[in-house]
């Protein structure tokens, strides 16, 4: 193929995986890894590293959205910064030792895992106790509801900790924004509001990704020719997603994409296994 | 969260956005060289070759010679400092509210960021 037949199809994909990755909450980045790879062959290592950039530029992108519903919590994204970012570089560090195959068996799985956590309804579960640790960093926070601002206290601060470094290392090791495991960590084990979360957690992807960025471009794995069509694709598509989210009816979109998500993740770890990828 | 915070966030959101859209013309421009110039060549990606562009002083003087690939890459890398940018202004905002444990906390981020960006192979 030539540049200029391959760089249109490449823009193309990965703006409808922006599009439905927005759309369902999952993120562009973890659907255009598996459609690079499994539909045009690209090496894993190429895909990785242009959907590392495009979760950047997803991220720092749509924060401006959320930001202004005042959902968000700082403090939280902040402090729980430091732990996704030491994983994210020890994640990329693992990621160039690890054999390809064996990444596609853990994408496969992450992804698996990322569409059942799309499904799960929200249920706060907001703590009216204090936690002395939380206290002390300042953690709590209050957010908008039907009936006004409502407080909420931060619990748990050192297992979400320490779940927040598992999660930058996901993200570190298959270039991924790895949103669902931090909103896992700040919802279930820390009882941060649902909102609170998802919002709070995107504006943390994007700082998480940059701490591996630099170690995916001097490995010479963010190849300039292919990540320009998936970051500007995958941009194009998450915001005209994001725009959607707002009005129309997405429910039958939703579950037709769960099915091509699952068939993916099926076909990366198939694949993998198999050694043909 | 009081006022300054929101005004705080408001700017920082703002220069995010801001940011993402200049690399991202960049990348565009970058890109339009490079299919005017190189389109009708054939291209895989299905065998793993490091890319030429591995580093800020390799990107500079490609960008200098006028090769499109560089100027892409030079927008990629003005969207990873995107971040990280934030990260120094937060610690900045939260001086100048006088937060001293945020300050110490954005702090230890932004080393963690430009360890991994300068020292790590």
């Amino acid at each position: 193929m030539t540049i200029l037949e391959l760089t249109p199809l490449v823009f193309l994909i990965s703006a409808l995986a922006g599009f439905l990755g927005a759309l369902t909450g999952l993120g562009g980045a973890v659907v255009v890894t598996p459609a690079l790879t499994l539909l045009l062959g690209v090496d894993l290592r190429y895909a990785i590293g242009a959907s590392l950039v495009s979760v950047i530029a997803t991220s720092s992108g749509s924060a401006a959205a959320y930001l202004r519903e005042g959902f968000s919590n700082m403090g939280v994204g902040m402090f729980l910064e430091i732990a996704t970012t030491l994983g994210a570089v020890f994640g990329a560090f693992l990621s160039a030792r690890t054999p390809t195959a064996t990444l596609a068996v853990v994408f496969g799985i992450i992804l698996a895992h990322a569409a059942w956590q799309s499904r799960r309804e929200p249920r706060d579960q907001i703590s009216t106790e204090a936690d002395r640790l939380a206290t002390r960093l300042k953690l709590d926070g209050s957010y908008p509801t039907a009936g006004g601002l409502e407080r909420y206290h931060v619990r748990r601060v050192k297992l979400g900790f320490g779940l927040m470094f598992g999660a930058g290392t996901v993200s570190g090791l298959l270039g991924v924004g790895s949103g669902p495991l931090k909103v896992i960590a700040m919802d279930q084990a820390m009882r941060i509001p649902f909102k609170v979360s998802t919002t709070t957690s995107n504006f943390m992807i994007g700082v998480t990704a940059a701490a591996s960025a630099g170690i995916y471009l001097r490995r010479g794995y963010i190849d300039p020719g292919l990540a320009m069509p998936v970051m500007l694709g995958v941009l194009a598509g998450s915001l005209l997603g994001a725009r959607q989210l707002m009005g129309a009816r997405t429910r039958v979109l939703r579950k037709v994409f769960g099915v091509v998500v699952a068939v993916m993740a099926f076909e990366m770890i198939f694949n993998g296994i198999r050694g043909t990828i | 969260m009081t006022l300054t915070d929101e005004r705080m966030e408001r700017i920082l959101a703002n220069l995010l956005r801001t940011s993402v859209f200049l690399s991202a013309a960049v990348v565009a421009a970058g890109g339009a060289c490079y299919l005017i110039q190189h389109g009708t060549e054939p291209v895989s990606y299905r065998h793993f070759q490091p890319t030429l562009y591995r580093s800020v002083s390799s990107v500079a003087l490609g960008v200098g010679h006028g090769h499109c690939l560089a100027v892409i890459q030079l927008g990629l890398l003005l969207l990873i400092a995107t971040p990280v940018a934030r990260v120094a202004a937060s610690v900045v905002a939260f001086g100048v509210e006088r937060d001293r444990t945020y300050v110490t906390v954005s702090l230890i981020v932004l080393l963690i960021l430009l360890c991994s960006l300068i020292l790590m192979r």
